[in-house]
């Protein structure tokens, strides 16, 4: 059983006993997690934990070899991202994944054009980007008709992540949203996370950065060597902890009494 | 980046030309014409020219050449009519070469694929052989040149082969093949189509056949009123309802120059230009340049395919992961590519009357990305319209012509076009460079 108070419901995804592995190398051991609706999840852990690994297996770019994955309480087969998309899984790359020729809407139609007779419905689309766009209350760009290349680090994030809710997602994924930002640009996208909980949506932000991670995360999971080390709320880590959880896997003797109970 | 950012998404008018981002095109976020002139110069100032520079290239080109020319007879009717007949191979070849340079590809055997074609349905309506009628000898040409771009263009989005490898192998393999065509049936090497034979001479009309003077009145109206329409009423409906919109004075501009243009071409072509007798009318080569214009125009702006061939041309891999078929639209490419060469070729084999072992089918193809290239089609991919291949068809063609009205030879032509094609993407290059010193630096 997992020890945590925030997912009293039935969280929205549920990873259960997940392993995964290329040739001779395990990436991942028996893998647990819970990404409730309405919570902020980070996913933390030092470089080859697994992270990737993990967030790849839920968002269908690679099928697990053992372990179910349950959707809003049933198991489901994630085979592809196209899969992930029709259950509501979307998932930011830390790259973005944003062709700099294309402007803001034709970026966030990307694969999915809105048609007219045929041809491209470019009215509609530009009026749905723009409603996006205003209920995320991301309003620093110019015009949603400049391409990508001209905006900052923090509107390309913004503009992936608008991509990613503005098909009645309900998970976003995203992958180090906060890497190679400035202050303010790393404000407006952790804004941005927040505004995402808010709405209802199970967040999972994969992330190095534990100023990050204590300022939007309501839930910690922590892998280490491919094990789910803990997973809690945020309130039960102390920067020493998580720290502790990211580099050893445990906590040490003396700072195991305040510390929460480990996951099986 | 520190760039002014407006607090809302309607954006406020002054701020937006005070802070004239070079990278954002003024159209975007101009209100009013004027606002739009001096956003337009701030973004030339700052390197980011659009069509500009061979708009100026090409009025430089008619000026020097005019006031050089013997008896000025650069701009005189006859020589301009020649000049768009010289260059629409150049033309319809940089737009064929348009779809792989989009791709951020290279395809080097558009010259000799397309002969193939041209001498597949020279070939074809030969009364003394096959007498096929043109349309469907020009169809089979094209389904040649089609066919051959869909296998190359599988090597290439399939096999993972770089396509300046398979189409360089292209360019060898149908030089060869061509030569095996032209020396089917008893024209030892030399099909022609200076026929008297109502079903050849359509093919040998393509280029210098004219259309009556009043249907040409007639078409190039219902043209300009068409697309002055279909601009006009866009561009009110998007202003009506809030959207991203250019100022009226620039949706005016813009027909005003269609029409002017449209104007100036019949009026030219309705010149009697003949020495003696009269030689008067639009040639139809200028309504078959602007269908395959308007055509892949379309294709590569308003459709699901052209808005994908631009994403993968930017980001291959953002383009796989939105769910695109990356293969399929790259081999669509390289199919389309290869016909366009075919329509080029045809045009060839009609200026020229026939078709021989002289297509300079590898000349062709360093032409036809020269031309793309000077009209503004980027060689790194996701940049690049069908138009700036005509537009850098009509330089090719406007040094060619002027050269040889000087009487030089073919190696100085060779050596200015060369140093014109440098020139044009150095200023190119050097201006975006200037441009972008500072910000995240763009191809």
């Amino acid at each position: 059983m997992i020890a945590d108070s925030t997912a009293a419901t039935e969280p929205l995804l549920k990873v259960r006993g997940l392993e995964k592995h290329f040739g001779a190398v395990q990436a991942l051991y028996a893998v647990d997690l819970d990404l409730p609706a309405g919570y902020v999840t980070a996913l933390c852990g030092d470089n080859g934990a697994g992270k990737s690994v993990l967030t790849k297996c839920i968002s269908g770019v690679y099928q697990p070899d053992h372990g179910q994955v349950f959707w809003e309480g049933g198991p489901v087969h994630v085979r592809s991202t196209r899969d992930a998309s029709r259950l509501g899984i979307e998932t930011v790359y830390q790259d973005l994944a944003l062709c700099d020729n294309l402007d803001i809407v034709q970026n966030m139609f990307l694969g999915r054009e809105t048609l007219r007779r045929r041809l491209l419905d470019e009215d509609e689309m530009e009026r749905q980007a723009a409603k996006t766009l205003a209920s995320l209350r991301v309003t620093t760009v110019r015009s949603i008709r400049q391409p990508v290349a001209s905006l900052s680090g923090g509107q390309r994030q913004s503009v992936a992540v608008a991509k990613a809710v503005m098909w009645n997602s309900k998970l976003v994924i995203m992958d180090e949203p906060t890497a190679a930002l400035g202050v303010n640009q790393t404000r407006q996208v952790l804004d941005l996370v927040k505004r995402l909980r808010d709405r209802g949506l199970a967040v999972m932000v994969i992330s190095h950065n534990l100023n990050d991670v204590f300022e939007v995360a309501d839930r910690i999971a922590v892998l280490h060597l491919g094990r789910m080390a803990v997973q809690d709320k945020a309130s039960a880590f102390d920067r020493q902890s998580l720290v502790e959880y990211m580099t050893t896997g445990s906590l040490s003797r003396t700072s195991r009494q305040s510390a929460p109970a480990e996951t099986s | 980046m520190a760039r002014t950012e407006t607090p809302d998404l309607q954006h406020d008018p002054t701020a937006a030309v005070e802070g004239a981002a070079a990278e954002i095109p003024p159209e975007l976020v101009a209100q009013t014409f004027g606002q739009y002139a001096r956003a337009y110069a701030a973004r030339i100032r700052n390197g980011e020219s659009g069509v500009l520079p061979v708009v100026v290239g090409l009025v430089a080109i008619m000026v020097v050449f005019e006031v050089i020319s013997p008896n000025h007879v650069f701009l005189s009717a006859g020589n301009l009519v020649n000049l768009f007949q010289q260059s629409a191979v150049f033309m319809v070849l940089a737009m064929a070469e348009t779809f792989a340079l989009l791709l951020g590809e290279i395809d080097l055997s558009v010259g000799f694929v397309g002969a193939c074609g041209a001498v597949i349905a020279v070939q074809l309506v030969q009364p003394a052989t096959t007498k096929w009628p043109w349309w469907a000898a020009i169809a089979a040409g094209l389904a040649f040149c089609a066919a051959v771009g869909a296998v190359q263009g599988t090597i290439i989005a399939r096999l993972g082969i770089p396509s300046f490898i398979v189409t360089l192998a292209g360019f060898l393999i149908f030089n060869g093949v061509m030569l095996i065509l032209l020396l089917l049936g008893p024209f030892s090497g030399y099909p022609n189509l200076n026929i008297q034979d109502p079903n050849v001479q359509v093919l040998f009309n393509l280029m210098a056949g004219t259309i009556d003077p009043t249907v040409s009145w007639i078409a190039m109206a219902v043209i300009v009123l068409g697309l002055g329409a279909f601009l006009w009423f866009g561009d009110q409906r998007r202003r009506k309802s809030g959207l991203v919109a250019p100022p009226v004075g620039l949706t005016v501009l813009k027909i005003a120059l269609i029409a002017a243009a449209g104007i100036v071409v019949v009026a030219i072509s309705d010149i009697n230009r003949a020495n003696f007798g009269t030689l008067a009318g639009v040639p139809w080569v200028v309504p078959i340049v602007l269908g395959v214009l308007g055509a892949w125009t379309i294709l590569l702006e308003r459709t699901q395919y052209g808005r994908y061939v631009y994403a993968i041309g930017g980001n291959a891999e953002a383009a796989r992961r939105a769910g695109i078929n990356v293969a399929l639209i790259r081999t669509v490419a390289f199919m389309l590519c290869s016909m366009t060469a075919g329509v080029g070729l045809i045009l060839y084999a009609s200026y020229i009357g026939g078709m021989s072992n002289n297509v300079q089918g590898g000349q062709y193809v360093l032409f036809a990305v020269a031309a793309a290239v000077i009209g503004g089609t980027s060689l790194f991919g996701g940049r690049g319209k069908a138009i700036h291949g005509v537009l850098g068809g009509l330089v090719i063609g406007g040094i060619y012509n002027g050269m040889y009205l000087q009487g030089l030879d073919v190696q100085r032509i060779f050596i200015v076009t060369g140093l014109v094609l440098l020139a044009a993407v150095s200023i190119d290059a050097l201006s975006r460079r200037a441009a972008s010193s500072g910000s995240a630096g763009r191809v």
